[in-house]
């Protein structure tokens, strides 16, 4: 250990937050409990500040020792800080300590709220170790561990059975996605035979030539695993659903961090799909199908919670579109302005939703601009930002995203429109929710909305000014910041195309508002006639394409029967209870049997004693002696 | 002189005297005097071999029989007043406690 950076101390504070609140917590004061598990993130956040500022070469490296030696397999407890962990660090760690502030207003009435806060901290410690290690398998740790997390969280109101369902197909539907992050490391293992991305990128540095093949294979496998993570088609299904968890649960981990590992996997692993023009395309594939696809189910969401889950999952598209241009630079930019203005919106509506009761249909909601100023300013900095207005941060990102998808040649234009399209629908959903939510009148009138306490506001407001500033710093000055880390592509281009391109996303993003504008405030019944008029299409959005329930069909159900008939009925009550059963069987005859031996009655025991002693005796006399009367001679012999 | 099968078939009668009463009595006191029966028994072939090879080593284990003879006479007793007391019976066959 020769780190002056103390790089291990940003994971092990939160960890010591979850130990202190997960073990003391419920006897503990809440004001103590609060303090600590604050405390723990700020502190994680002050560690990494002092490393952004330390005068150190990039990337610097902190090895704390072995992990596992075992032939030439030789994998550390090591640490890189570079400009990618660098950006991914201050997000998680800033972006979560507001959200620990916001919890601690929105969850003060709740049950568990160490418990609560105990989750919160051991995210943060995973979160952050999977963004500092420095080998696949450490990275790997840090992933599984999101995920418990992510499943303990989306399983708080466990009591509620749609939660402790939720947080299952979460877990379940990540197993699927981390399987292929698995092999994909066992094929690295195999082909480069280190774990290392140091080593593999060296590795792969010498030899230029390598394309293709074994690489593609690898780089595919990373994909699954970065699909599952972070809700990609076709894994994207548990995110829509791990709403059930605390509203700023969704924030920090559905909507900031986690779900956003899968590109900062692909992103550090790039040297590896750079490799692999095919990988790259079915990332580039993914994305943009995924951006369009969560898009249109998002138009017709009531639930506001759903509506940006949806929104998440698009968005996340637009990062593995960036990813699979070779933009990662763009891709990693959007992730961090997304961590912003989404973190804002799930945080905006966790005000709402507060202030309402609980309540989260779009529906009941309206007019709520009034009596929730601070937080309708606020929701309006995000949406608008979402929507991709200059001069708001995903105008920025997004912007950086579409233009290197444009340029990016082959079927780069293709994917372009894509996102242009998706820039529209995002900005229609995000107008309507606006809309539906604070625009008009109030359409429920048992409901009594009330501003939230500053702790909820107070992380709002913060978020907005980055929403507003945090693409400022400029594409290109980013992307040269992160070069050294992933790579620089220059592309072709021109002021003219740049222009247009800006202009073109913000159309949309204008054409987007205006839709919306004449739907919801302008004629706010001819939504509703609208959808009546074209039912079909509007059915089918609003069961998400029936998406849960193919799946159930195609691979729930037969694996249900599998596991019934099969696994079930033929080898667990046929082969095994069978055999136990058997041997169980045989044991009770016998037992049975024996079992008239101990009658109680001491004269039969003592009878079966004489019996034995008697046998004994036989058994010893009968090889010396044929007949009785030899015991005479034999003893008379002895006598003289 | 008396052969010393003889004494052995004394030995041997003595045991199974004690065995068979052991066996077929019903009050505990008359168990426990068969149990003596058959300890004397054995005691008499042990002075048997010990007078017949002229070593001591047998008389000495007699003497060891006789004193644990005693004690668990002592102990014997006692947990045959305590029985009674208890059960205010003294036949074995209703003594089966042990029995599930």
């Amino acid at each position: 250990m020769n780190g002056s950076l103390h790089l291990w101390l940003i994971p092990l504070l939160p960890f010591a937050g979850f130990l202190i609140n997960g073990i003391l917590g419920r006897r503990l004061p809440k004001t103590i409990v609060t303090a600590i598990a604050l405390l723990a993130p700020l502190a994680s956040f002050g560690v990494v500040l002092n490393a952004v500022f330390s005068p150190v070469d990039k990337p610097y490296v902190e090895t704390f020792g072995h992990w596992i030696n075992a032939g030439t397999l030789n994998v550390d407890f090591s640490f890189v800080f570079d400009q990618l962990s660098l950006v991914m660090l201050l997000v998680v760690t800033g972006v979560g300590f507001l959200i620990h502030i916001y919890s601690a207003g929105y969850m003060a009435h709740e049950d568990g709220y160490a418990r609560y806060f105990s989750y919160l901290n051991l995210f943060m410690f995973f979160m952050t170790v999977l963004v500092l290690a420095g080998n696949a398998l450490l990275m790997f740790v840090g992933w599984e561990g999101v995920g418990l997390a992510s499943y303990l969280l989306i399983g708080f109101w466990f009591q509620k059975t749609s939660a402790a369902d939720a947080g299952k197909k979460a877990f379940v539907v990540n197993r699927i996605g981390d399987f292929g992050f698995l092999i994909g490391m066992f094929l690295l293992l195999a082909n480069f035979g280190s774990l290392s991305f140091s080593v593999i990128a060296a590795e792969l540095a010498v030899k230029p030539a390598w394309t293709g093949g074994i690489l593609t294979a690898i780089a595919l496998c990373l994909l699954v695993g970065a699909t599952g993570k972070s809700a990609q088609l076709p894994l994207y299904v548990w995110l829509p659903d791990a709403m059930e968890g605390p509203t700023p649960v969704s924030a920090l981990i559905h909507a900031a961090t986690m779900v956003t590992a899968g590109v900062y996997m692909i992103a550090r692993t790039h040297f590896l799909f750079d490799r692999s023009p095919f990988a790259l395309t079915t990332v580039a594939i993914v994305g943009a199908a995924t951006a369009l696809f969560a898009a249109t189910i998002a138009l017709v969401q009531t639930d506001i919670k759903r509506v940006l889950a949806y929104s998440t999952v698009s968005q996340l598209g637009y990062m593995f579109l960036g990813c699979g241009v070779a933009a990662y630079s763009a891709a990693i930019f959007h992730l961090m302005t997304h961590a912003f203005f989404k973190a804002l919106l799930f945080l905006a509506a966790g005000s709402v939703i507060h202030g309402l009761g609980g309540e989260q249909d779009l529906r009941k909601m309206g007019g709520l601009r009034k009596s929730m100023p601070v937080t309708f300013w606020t929701m309006t900095v995000a949406v608008f930002a979402i929507a991709g207005f200059p001069p708001l941060a995903a105008f920025f990102s997004k912007d950086a995203i579409l233009s290197a998808a444009f340029l990016s040649g082959g079927s780069g234009k293709i994917f372009w429109f894509v996102g242009l399209f998706t820039a529209l629908l995002t900005s229609f959903y995000m107008f309507r929710l606006w809309y539906l939510a604070f625009m008009g009148d109030s359409r429920s009138h048992d409901i009594h909305a009330h501003e939230s306490p500053w702790s909820m506001l107070g992380p709002l407001v913060l978020l907005a000014l980055l929403s507003i500033g945090g693409g400022w710093i400029g594409m290109e000055r980013f992307a040269a910041y992160l070069a050294p880390a992933v790579g620089a592509r220059s592309l072709e281009s021109s002021n003219i195309l740049d222009w247009t391109l800006s202009g073109l996303a913000v159309a949309a993003a204008l054409i987007g508002l205006l839709i919306a504008d004449r739907l919801y405030r302008a004629r706010p019944e001819s939504a509703s006639q609208l959808a009546k008029s074209m039912s079909g299409p509007y059915n089918l959005l609003a069961h998400k394409y029936w998406v849960d329930e193919i799946y159930g069909v195609v691979i729930v159900k037969p694996l249900m029967l599998v596991s019934k008939f099969i696994l079930e009925w033929i080898v667990d009550i046929g082969i095994l209870s069978g055999l136990v059963w058997t041997l169980g069987g045989i044991a009770t005859l016998v037992g049975a049997i024996l079992q008239r031996w101990q009658s109680g009655n001491m004269r039969s025991y003592a009878a079966w004693l004489a019996a034995g002693a008697a046998a004994l005796l036989l058994l010893v006399l009968v090889p010396w002696s044929a007949v009785l009367a030899n015991v005479g001679i034999h003893l008379n012999m002895a006598g003289h | 002189m008396i052969p010393l099968s003889w004494y052995l078939l004394l030995s041997a009668a003595l045991f199974c005297l004690g065995v068979i009463g052991f066996l077929i009595k019903r009050n505990l006191i008359t168990v426990f005097m068969s149990i003596e029966l058959m300890l004397n028994g054995v005691n008499l072939s042990f002075v048997t071999f010990a007078h017949q090879w002229h070593l001591v080593k047998g008389q000495i284990f007699v003497f060891f029989v006789m004193v644990v003879a005693a004690a668990e006479a002592a102990v014997g007793l006692a947990i045959i007043i305590a029985v009674f007391r208890a059960r205010s019976t003294l036949a074995v066959d209703r003594i089966d406690l042990m029995k599930l």
